[in-house]
């Protein structure tokens, strides 16, 4: 597998990541290396291997349904970029309805 | 006229009503002030990790018990990542691979009362979203995290549901459900029940479907019809001119009783699910999935059963009484206690149920014990009054005081049968003398006029005569 200007592109954009052009080669170069090394792990026999998704042997880590967490509003808003008081303000995302 | 057979599936989410949120110990309460219920894992601050809460579980799995889905006792959570603001996270915790119920069936009935089983695809756990507001003024969205977190259930069906009907009537029997089972309010306006619908319509004979447009933001049983019905009409003058659907994902307009495209590049939709590794796998085992078995209540199919052999009640009837979780166990309670089963179905599906509607209460929170509807059953039963008496001036204060009784009331009020009236006779000679011309029309056939002589005994004597005894006497005088 390769990864393209396009992938890399794609990858960036879901990630809310700005490349500059001048970044693009080497992260290219990076991404594929990486995939190379990775790759490796495909030499490994793997059949009738449970695939582990969790690197513990916890189980059923529950809480009991209780309401004792609280962050008073304030304090909540205090780190936002933006808010007015109340409620935490970010730029407009819903596009107003076309006619 | 029909050239194209609509197919529908739907997604339903339902918020559950624990006290607290899926993965962490904020409140979970609609309503309160405005990113109130709120903590450093809801906010998503770093370092921050969540911990499932056990009730909402336990609330999934009831949910499928009653769906006879399977239950898996073996399950993860999984991220679906995307940025949007009401998303702290930048990921919502859901389960994408091992949802925790699978498959599974609801029956509802169709317009005729037919029955018809709709299958569903699965059940699975995940979080709720915070809740954006966006004023039409301004340039800004803002941004309530009080719902960030409350757990949701959603429910998938399979593409099965023919018409916009059967679509409501599946919503309906939803909302029961859940409302029978006390795991949510399934309150379609406050948003604790939502539903997006997958439509599709195809040539008539054609097995494959067409192609599924996904229509969101209806916000009631309604709407969700209205919007069904839009579509179908929609895609129908498509297909006529030559054109092919468009997949994609549209928006319910209230005013227009529109759908209008959301305009967004759904190719970008890219959710990477992976398994989350913050939390740790869960394992249901049958000792526990049989505890929580044993917490699931008489549902409405039940009681329906019951009401219809045990009590020997029209089907019509058992539907009504068996709307609400409150209402059935109290006309049960009645007819257990009172063993009149016909009296009991009278008095809840007739003047109880108009208070109710008018109050838009349930019977729970009135005043009206099952021992005081019983008390009064009895004093009718007894002729010591009649029941429109005791419908229009005992009940609605049974309704609004907390300890009046039945037969107190009647003799405080002066409402009970007069045995003493003897001279019921005079009174109807009096009538008769009073209108002559009904008389001769009586006797000509006009039977129906004894409603009216009946109607003013009553008047006459304050409706405080058997109501039985009234009748046959007036009968016999306008007969003779």
């Amino acid at each position: 597998m390769q990864i393209t200007k396009e992938t890399l592109e794609k990858i960036a954009h879901l990630a809310r990541l700005e490349i500059k052009p001048e970044e693009e080669a080497g992260l290219l170069n990076d991404l594929n290396e990486i995939l190379v090394w990775v790759e490796k792990l495909n030499e490994v026999n793997t059949d009738g291997v449970e695939p582990i998704i969790h690197m513990t042997r916890e189980i059923n880590g529950f809480r009991d349904d209780l309401a004792t967490n609280a962050l008073a509003k304030a304090d909540g808003l205090k780190l936002a970029p933006d808010h007015d008081g109340n409620f935490f303000r970010v730029p407009k995302v819903i596009k107003d309805k076309s006619k | 006229m029909l050239k194209y057979k609509p197919t529908i599936g739907l997604e339903v989410h339902i918020q559950l009503s624990t006290r607290s949120k899926v993965f962490c110990a904020d409140k979970n309460e609609y309503g309160s002030a405005a990113n109130t219920n709120i903590s450093e894992i809801s906010l998503a601050h770093p370092g921050t990790l969540p911990v499932l809460n056990k009730t909402a579980i336990e609330h999934a799995i009831k949910m499928g018990f009653v769906c006879k889905s399977s239950i898996s006792q073996e399950m993860f959570f999984d991220r679906k990542n995307y940025f949007y603001p009401d998303l702290p996270k930048g990921y919502q915790l859901t389960q994408d691979k091992t949802p925790i119920c699978v498959g599974g069936e609801i029956q509802i009935r169709d317009g005729m009362g037919k029955f018809k089983t709709i299958k569903l695809t699965k059940i699975h756990l995940e979080e709720d979203a915070g809740k954006l507001i966006h004023e039409q003024t301004s340039s800004f969205s803002m941004v309530d995290f009080n719902r960030a977190g409350v757990p949701l259930i959603e429910l998938v069906t399979e593409p099965v549901i023919e018409n916009d009907e059967d679509a409501v009537s599946l919503l309906i029997e939803l909302r029961k459900i859940v409302r029978y089972l006390g795991i949510s309010d399934g309150d379609m306006e406050k948003g604790s029940l939502r539903c997006d619908a997958n439509v599709s319509i195809a040539p008539l004979g054609l097995k494959e479907l067409g192609k599924k447009v996904e229509v969101k933001n209806m916000n009631s049983f309604r709407h969700v019809q209205k919007a069904i019905q839009y579509e179908i009409k929609r895609q129908g003058s498509i297909l006529e001119k030559g054109n092919e659907v468009i997949s994609e994902t549209r928006l319910y307009d209230v005013d227009s009783g529109e759908t209008y495209d959301m305009r967004t590049k759904e190719e970008l939709n890219d959710y990477r699910y992976f398994p989350e590794p913050d939390l740790c796998p869960f394992y249901i085992s049958q000792e526990w999935l049989d505890q929580i078995r044993k917490q699931i209540p008489i549902l409405p199919s039940q009681y329906i059963e019951k009401f219809i052999h045990q009590y020997a009640i029209a089907e019509n009837d058992a539907l009504t009484l068996t709307e609400s979780r409150e209402l059935a166990q109290f006309f049960d309670q009645v007819c257990e206690k009172s063993g009149n089963y016909k009296a009991a179905v009278n008095w809840l599906i007739g003047p109880c149920k108009s208070y109710l509607n008018e109050m838009n209460c349930e019977i729970n929170e009135t005043n009206l014990t099952v021992d005081r509807l019983t008390a009064l059953i009895e004093i009718v039963d007894q002729n010591r009054v009649s029941f429109s008496v005791a419908s229009s001036e005992i009940l609605p204060h049974l309704f609004s005081d907390k300890t009046a009784n039945p037969l107190d009331l009647g003799i405080k009020l002066n409402l009970l049968i007069d045995e003493s009236i003897d001279q019921i006779e005079n009174f109807v000679e009096e009538l008769i003398k009073k209108y002559p011309e009904k008389v001769a029309a009586y006797k000509n056939g006009k039977k129906g006029l004894l409603g009216m002589f009946m109607g003013e005994l009553m008047k006459e004597t304050g409706g405080k005569i058997d109501p039985k005894k009234a009748s046959e006497t007036i009968k016999a005088a306008l007969e003779s």
